[in-house]
């Protein structure tokens, strides 16, 4: 009788890696409907395009690898930095700007660097900021929320939709404007109650901003699940928007005119949820350890802070988290847990002392 | 009591019930057992029997062969028909020497009696007995008890651990012990507090999953200053620094023994063990093995004399093949698989899983790993499996001793979550093979270095000393001949050689005593090449014993290594000064 020799352990838990993607694409739904109601059709445009591109991408550089197309295709990792990119990009962009970012993403920022694991910086963001770059104009044009379109003025329908994506018409005048960071940071001279009261996307809004308050609950509640679920620790998430909230509240200055705004504003403006659950968690290019990651996240939470109020750019996300993702090994070098049985914790670079 | 919580750990489902639904049973005699010499930690037994001799139960068969290692009893009556190699269950799948012994059916006792007074028994004459009944950790090491139980006096023992834990998946051996035996292991638990001179603090440990058991324990631990303490059920909770940490909240330093801490740590298997050779007489002959698995219509646990082939055991289980996804010895987690069921039950077997397709399924191939940090979450030791999973593929081996690679239990925590299917612990095990290779060869290329270097050296000392006595030599004629022209005719007197050739003579004559210290010189030369031949068997073994063995034994091997070199550095030594004092003599 002859048997198989396989290496212990034997048994093995059921979760694997696709249906880590897929819950993680499952969680962002809340956020693309708040999108969706607020900003039309776009996002959900922008997400089918980037979706689409990134799997024939991705399936004709792994041919070029020859390795087998529809066992890394099943990963669902190129998919899902696709929604990612999608979700991040400005509703209605002309199509080329998606595809573009797209390819960046998949063929330079991932597969060029080895592949799902190997790349060092976070693909999406990696796809946005060279389009943030390259095609400043496109990049920084939002929709209008829906509640603070002009009167007998709405998003253009789906069909509409698809053809401003694509033939370039454009979209009727009013449903194109700036978001709240840009107001914000663009309004000179004006106390922040001034702004609040005179802007209407901060006077119709509930809290922090018409529409992406909404987008960011959406995002925020699509990242608790993620955490309830044990894709990732809270250390992170919490440590970033910690950060944030602290650098808010410590440089609001009191409301003044120069005041870059407030923690509430921060937190739910712009891309700060989506980036605390989905973007910052993405662990390939992330610090390792707890307690890295704990470093890691409050590193972007004060990058983010600091470019939004300082820098020339209203968000920063992206380029918060890849100033991260050059810092992380740095970072895991010194937050090795301590193991049982060692008084201290090491270093990774830490050699054997010769005996 | 107040019990500490461990990092990680994982909640693999549990399956104990299959096999308790029956008492211990026992199987019929197999016709044939096959008794491996080594079943445990430490040198392989000597045979003491030869082929065609007949033997009673519990007769000894082999020897221990020296302070680490065990003697071999005969599980039943019947005829030696082999001693030779033949496959073992061990990871490597490799042969090892055997004995094998054909029943004679009629399972006959060889007379044996126990310690009638074991109070007043001296705890060393306890050891000599509990060591001359074979007897080896049966948790799963099979570290020799005896020597486990004589830390020595330096080190004063004032905890001592029962490990009930049984934290596998599967496995109710120890369970379904307790539960019928619970009062041979209390008097054996007994036993082992005299020899350790009564620790102040003894403690069963045992997981909340096993209630039958802990109420089988409780009415025979009053008054007898054993508590029983219940803790949360997680894998792997039965790792010896687990369960140490989870009852007293200590860590034994990385490196360290639990003797190191004054804490000692039996499986409660070996309890039972200890009290059947002490007050019974019986050596270590049989142990309670869980035969599990859907693809055998029996699940239970059974009585199981050492030696017995799984085969024998899986005929008697209604073993069914076809359905059988591979056949593990030990649990699902730490378990190793079996390619053929002709290998033997050993003391350290605790469990023979024969899972179906559908309870343990073939592995799925391995995904990249995307460095989600499931893996840290559930190790056990604190450990970043993901990143020495990296530098295990990259054969960092620095980074790997920084990342405390050896301080991995290889409980398989990490793969078993691992949403990437990657097999982990078996990227470790290779790593550390790796790295104990490349320290065994750096140790033998630095001593063929100093060897080199020695060797030189000596050749430039025998130059000198060559020099020296020419010059000696050249010195000793010219002294003579002034004596000879300041006193002619003395020299006149003398025979013709004139004193020259007398001197001479002379000088030969104790050249040719100096002999003796070039011989001396050999001996030492010869003591020098024993010795390192010893210390690389040590460095060998202690590389050898890479895969999945305790960190005790290594601390052994790494002693023996240690006692060698130091061994190598003193017959060195000799040679030195001999040479030293050689040369003096010469220039002198
Ligand atoms: S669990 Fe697997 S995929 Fe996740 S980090 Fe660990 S090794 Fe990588
Ligand atoms: S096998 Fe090693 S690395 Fe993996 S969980 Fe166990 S101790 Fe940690």
């Amino acid at each position: 009788m002859a048997f198989k020799q396989i290496s212990s352990p034997h048994a093995h838990a059921s979760q694997n890696t696709a249906k880590v993607m897929q819950l993680v694409l499952w969680a962002t739904i809340p956020g693309l409907i708040a999108l969706t109601i607020h900003f039309g059709w776009g996002s959900l445009i922008n997400l089918v395009l980037a979706t689409v591109t990134a799997v024939i991408a991705e399936a004709l550089i792994i041919k070029l690898r020859g390795r087998p197309v529809s066992f890394y295709l099943k990963d669902y990792s190129a998919v899902l930095t696709a929604v990612l990119l999608g979700l991040a990009l400005p509703p209605l962009a002309p199509w080329w700007v998606v595809v573009v970012g797209t390819l960046f993403s998949i063929v330079i920022a991932k597969q060029l660097y080895g592949g799902l694991g190997y790349n060092p910086f976070n693909p999406a963001m990696v796809g946005y900021v060279v389009l943030l770059i390259s095609f400043p104009i496109q990049m920084t044009t939002w929709v209008t929320p829906a509640a603070l379109l002009p009167e007998g003025i709405s998003h253009p329908g789906l069909i509409e939709s698809v053809q401003i994506v694509f033939s370039g018409l454009n979209p009727a005048d009013g449903v194109t404007g700036a978001t709240p960071l840009d107001s914000f940071k663009y309004a000179d001279g004006l106390l922040v109650d001034q702004i609040y009261a005179q802007n209407p996307l901060f006077s119709q809004a509930a809290f922090a901003g018409v529409g992406w308050e909404w987008v960011n609950i959406g995002f925020l509640i699509g990242g608790l699940v993620l955490l309830a679920s044990r894709i990732f620790t809270w250390h992170g998430p919490v440590a970033m928007l910690a950060a944030m909230t602290l650098m808010s509240v410590i440089f609001y200055d009191g409301g003044s005119s120069d005041s870059p705004g407030s923690a509430l504003m921060h937190l739910f403006s712009g891309a700060t949820m989506m980036g605390a659950f989905f973007i910052m968690t993405d662990p390939v290019s992330s610090a390792v350890s707890n307690r890295g990651r704990l470093i890691y996240g409050a590193l972007i939470g004060v990058l983010v802070y600091i470019i939004r109020a300082w820098g020339t750019y209203p968000d920063a996300i992206a380029f918060a988290v890849l100033l991260a993702n050059f810092a992380a090994p740095f970072i895991d070098n010194y937050t090795l847990p301590r193991t049982y049985g060692y008084t201290d914790r090491r270093r990774a670079t830490e050699k054997e002392e010769d005996s | 009591m107040r019990t500490w919580i461990t990092p990680g750990g994982v909640h693999p489902p549990e399956n104990k019930h299959q096999s308790l639904t029956m008492p211990i049973g026992t199987l019929p005699l197999p016709e044939k057992l096959l008794i491996p010499l080594s079943q445990h930690i430490g040198t392989p037994a000597v045979p003491c029997v030869e082929v065609g001799k007949k033997v009673l139960k519990g007769q000894k068969i082999a020897e221990a062969s020296g302070p680490l290692s065990v003697p071999m009893h005969a599980p039943t009556s019947g005829t030696i028909s082999a001693i030779e190699h033949r496959p073992i269950a061990h990871s490597s799948g490799m042969l090892a020497p055997c004995i094998e012994i054909t029943s004679d059916g009629r399972d006959k006792w060889k007379k044996h009696e126990g310690f009638k007074d074991v109070e007043n028994a001296t705890p060393a004459a306890l050891v000599k007995a509990i060591g001359d009944a074979g007897i080896a950790g049966m948790g799963g090491a099979g570290f020799p008890s005896a020597v486990k139980l004589s830390p020595g006096y330096q080190r004063p023992i004032h905890t001592l651990i029962i490990n009930a834990t049984e934290c596998e998946p599967y496995i109710t051996a120890d369970d379904s012990a307790i539960r019928e035996r619970a009062a041979e292991i209390i008097e054996g638990i007994g036993i082992l507090s005299h020899i350790l001179g009564n620790p102040s603090n003894i403690m069963i440990g045992i997981e909340d999953n096993k209630p039958e058991a802990i109420a089988a324990l409780e009415p025979h631990v009053e008054d007898t200053g054993i508590s029983v303490v219940s803790f949360p059920t997680k894998y792997p909770s039965g790792g010896e620094k687990q369960l140490i940490y989870i009852l007293t909240g200590k860590e034994i330093p990385s490196g360290d023994l639990p003797a190191d801490i004054g804490m000692v740590c039996v499986n409660i298997g070996t309890t039972y063990a200890v009290k059947r050779a002490i007050v019974d007489g019986e050596p270590l002959i049989s142990r309670v093995t869980t035969m599990t698995g859907d693809a055998c219509g029996i699940n239970r646990n059974y009585e199981t004399l050492i030696g017995t082939p799984v085969s024998h055991m899986l005929a008697n289980s209604e073993f069914n093949k076809e359905t059988c996804s591979r056949l593990v010895m030990g649990g699902p987690m730490m378990g190793f698989s079996l390619t053929s069921a002709d290998v033997p039950i050993v003391k350290t077997t605790n469990c023979i899983l024969a899972p179906s397709y559908d309870e343990i399924p073939d592995d799925e191939p391995a995904q990249p790993c995307i460095r989600c940090g499931m893996c840290a979450e559930a190790c056990p030791v604190s450990l970043l499996p993901q990143q020495l999973f990296w530098y295990s593929q990259a054969d960092d081996h620095e980074r790997l001793e920084a990342h405390n690679l050896f301080d991995c239990i290889e409980c398989g925590a990490c793969s078993y979550v691992c949403p990437s299917n990657i097999p982990l612990v078996q990227h470790y095990r290779h790593s550390k093979g790796e790295i104990q290779k490349a320290r065994a060869e750096k140790v033998r290329s630095d001593h063929a270095r100093e060897r080199f270097e020695f060797h030189q050296q000596r050749i430039e000392q025998a130059e000198k000393d060559k020099e020296a006595k020419r010059t000696a030599r050249r010195e000793a004629a010219e002294k003579a001949k002034a004596k000879a022209a300041a006193s002619p005719e003395k020299s006149a007197s003398t025979a013709g050689g004139g004193a020259a050739d007398i001197i001479a003579a002379a000088q030969a004559r104790a050249a040719a005593k100096k002999v003796s210290p070039e011989q001396q010189q050999a001996k030492f030369e010869r003591s020098i090449a024993g010795a390192e031949m010893r210390l690389q068997m040590a460095e060998e073994k202690l590389a050898d014993a890479g895969d999945g063995h305790s960190d005790e034994q290594k601390n052994i091997l790494t002693a023996a290594v240690e006692g060698a070199r130091q061994k190598l550095e003193q017959a060195k030594g000799r040679l030195a000064e001999h040479i030293k004092q050689h040369n003096g003599e010469q220039v002198d």
